[in-house]
């Protein structure tokens, strides 16, 4: 049997909350978790503890274990367990969940920056904050990361940035020259592109109807922000200007038919890039390795160019990216913080994780190690990770997650994908995904300002 | 599929005959394709999976394929073979043998509370194992419990459904006489289970063991919740776990194609080596 996400996840969600009701009471009445309250209170404080410490860190990082490997012969007083699972909306959110509940979280544990918002919300995490170097390290990392990991809080950090996917463009080089199309710099230009690339019977690119996160990384290059967050309100903006002239610029496109609508990770849109159908991929740094392996036969036909922008000013979005969290409870915060950065700031873990799991780093010298400088040969041998520095620099710091991302995707992925097939338009799935967060959010008790 | 004949309808005519050949036929390919499907998959190269024809074979390369597998991650695939043999084989064994005692007991003994009892564990029979995870795993936690073999070990032993059928069987099966029997020949009541009672309702225990084996084996939402530790995983959720990954570590999408085709193997063992029984066993429940 599989599992069957939304179904399940809203079933278990339901009887999460009820149990919650139930086991509230005996947890605070009989004051065993003590300690462990204990701990997340005193953060800000954040001493060493004495003695040897063993902690528990998850991540779905594969080969992580390697990389923990080489913390743990360094620090023989400080040893790091971990643990792993399935990808965090894949099940292992809800476990984090399901744990912080029981009160045995792990210790650490890999969080994706548009989901740190939701266990902020609900007192999951501890702020590190005031733990020796983290404040310090803040110059290390790419501007918006920072921001994403202090949720809008002076003095609080909740978690350690560690990969982020600065957007570019992917594009077939050799079909653009041989059509003699110019390689579009604007988004303008792009649009004119793609009736070209359609008289050559291709596409010159694939929306993504279902996996949100694409067009939420171009909202976030157009300076747009989905929501906001002042002290302890919440703003919506799923409908704000920027959003929606994303949104009316890509409907046009699917209206008249100049880019398709194949479902993302799918062997179809794999082939559509495999024999040619569509000609270039606004995607993440990581999108490098999907074409590799899902369209092996375009070998040497790819380069990557800035993605194309609004106005004349450079500026790309995100796409992907995750932290490590200290979850609450934690009762070693000092000795977490210390390896959560070393992990994502040394450079024998960076050169690891690149090695084992192609993860790009979230600190700009992290961008710059040997790895990341060279010529990739699937790309005719062209510097692509350059470009996604680049990239990275000017990816726009006022993006903010909010606590109902999974509601947020579901709603306007179902308007999305309706509005693909002829009822409504994406602008219209924004206005409806506005009424409906707003009302997820405030059934959640989460008060929502303007 | 075609119902059992009554004696008029016996000789069948060649059309009806052939009316039913046909929709077992659509069947069968129905049931068959996926699982062609998976082993054409298995054998091909990585950079064939999309390019080629997905029902027929290109670049043979099924033993590098499972060399791959087998040794990915530092050979962590046989492990996790070895769990889901472990927490289904032992586990239906246990609870195939606790769900025998239950039903022989309810069975054979008249003690106050009997259909109390049974109707409580028939009850269970309507809770699906999905709904039954979560509050587990609250449980396990509050003694420290997660995250270990006996967690997901643990709750599998139990088969109200098992009781179920091994009481009906029981009742129809064990004569009471053979019982006052072996009780007059002075065996006591274990050693009248075990030499007499359990020979004879072989055929359900036979039955109970493959339902709890299959429900084990395809439970995927405990070990999900309740495991943490990747060398404790069955089968099931490693591969789950690499499927989640295969934008970071493309090779994983052919490894998670020939690790489903190596863990699929037990269970047609299993079913072709005790369908025989499944199939009576089946027939004695629904009689009752």
């Amino acid at each position: 049997m599989k599992i069957t996400s939304p179904l399940l996840g809203a079933a278990s969600v339901a009887l999460l909350l009820t149990l919650a009701a139930c086991g509230g009471d005996s947890g605070g009445g009989s004051g065993d978790e003590g300690a462990a309250d204990g701990g997340g209170e005193a953060a800000t404080a954040c001493e060493p503890s004495d003695g040897e410490v063993t902690l528990t860190f998850f991540s779905w990082v594969p080969g992580i274990e390697g990389v923990v490997d080489l913390w743990n012969e360094q620090n023989p007083d400080i040893q790091v367990e971990v643990q792993t699972g399935p990808n965090g909306n894949s099940g292992t959110y809800q476990n984090f969940f399901n744990q912080l509940e029981a009160g045995n979280p792990p210790d650490l544990g890999q969080i994706e920056f548009d989901a740190l918002p939701n266990f902020r919300v609900q007192d999951g995490l501890t702020d590190i904050g005031g733990c020796e170097g983290v404040m310090e390290s803040q110059e290390k990392f790419v501007d918006w990361t920072w921001s994403q990991v202090q949720l809008g809080e002076e003095n609080a950090v909740y978690a350690i940035p560690q990969d982020t996917g600065p957007m570019a463009m992917f594009y077939r080089e050799d079909l653009f020259t041989e059509a003699g199309i110019e390689v579009p710099t604007t988004w303008e230009e792009y649009a004119a592109a793609a009736e070209q690339v359609r008289e050559n019977d291709g596409y010159i690119t694939n929306f993504s109807t279902s996996d949100i996160n694409q067009f939420a990384g171009f909202v976030w290059q157009a300076g747009g922000s989905w929501f906001g967050n002042e002290g302890d309100s919440w703003q919506v903006g799923l409908d704000s200007e920027e959003s929606v002239q994303v949104a009316d610029y890509w409907n046009g496109l699917i209206q008249d038919d100049l880019v398709s609508t194949l479902p993302p990770w799918t062997t179809e849109w794999d082939n559509a890039y495999n024999s040619g159908d569509a000609w270039t991929w606004v995607s993440a740094v990581w999108g490098a390795n999907s074409i590799m392996s899902g369209a092996p036969d375009t070998e040497g036909d790819w380069r990557v160019a800035p993605m194309p922008t609004w106005g004349d000013e450079q500026a790309a979005g995100n796409w992907g990216g995750s932290t490590t969290a200290v979850f609450k409870g934690s009762e070693h915060p000092h000795e977490a913080a210390q390896f959560a950065l070393w992990l994502n700031t040394s450079e024998e873990a960076h050169e690891a994780l690149i090695e084992a799991a192609n993860l790009y780093p979230a600190t700009t010298e992290g961008q710059q190690l040997p790895a990341l400088s060279e010529g990739v040969p699937f790309y005719g041998d062209q510097k692509i990770y350059e470009v996604f520095t680049e990239a990275g620099a000017t990816v726009p710091t006022e993006w903010t997650w909010g606590p109902t991302m999974t509601q947020v995707y579901n709603d306007v992925s179902d308007g999305f994908s309706a509005a693909a097939s002829g009822n409504g338009s994406l602008a219209e799935a924004l206005t409806s995904t506005q009424e409906s967060t707003t009302s997820a959010l405030e059934s959640q008790g989460i008060p929502v300002g303007e | 599929m075609s119902a059992t004949p009554s004696s008029t309808a016996y000789r069948q005519s060649p059309v009806s005959r052939t009316v039913a050949m046909l929709v077992l036929g659509v069947f069968t390919l129905y049931f068959l394709t996926p699982i062609w499907w998976l082993f054409i998959a298995a054998t091909k190269e990585r950079g064939d999976l999309t390019t080629t024809n997905p029902l027929w074979f290109s670049d043979v390369n099924l033993l590098e394929n499972l060399q791959g597998v087998f040794s990915y991650g530092d050979g962590i695939l046989p492990r996790w073979l070895l769990n889901s043999v472990l927490y289904a084989g032992v586990g239906a064994l246990v609870a195939t043998l606790l769900a025998g005692m239950c039903g022989y007991a309810l069975a054979k003994y008249a003690f106050p509370g009997r259909e109390v009892i049974f109707n409580v564990v028939l009850g269970g029979v309507l809770v699906p194992a999905t709904a039954l995870a979560l509050p587990l795993f609250l449980i396990f936690a509050q003694v420290g419990g997660t995250n270990t073999f006996w967690s997901v070990f643990l709750p599998s032993i139990v088969s109200p459904f098992g009781v179920y059928l091994a009481r009906i069987y029981a009742a129809s099966s064990v004569p009471d006489e053979l019982l006052e029997a072996a009780r007059l020949d002075g065996a006591g009541e274990v050693r009248t289970f075990f030499s007499v009672s359990v020979r004879l309702m072989v055929p359900a225990l036979v039955t109970v063991y493959l339902f709890q084996f299959v429900a084990i084996w395809n439970n995927f939402f405990l070990p999900l919740i309740m495991l943490r530790d990747e060398s404790l995983f069955p089968v099931t959720l490693g591969l789950y776990n690499w499927n989640t990954v295969v934008n970071q570590v493309p090779e994983l999408r052919l490894y998670v194609l020939t690790g489903s085709l190596v863990s699929i193997v037990p269970l047609i063992v299993v079913f072709l080596l005790l369908q025989r029984f499944w199939r009576t066993g089946l027939g004695t429940g629904s009689l009752k």
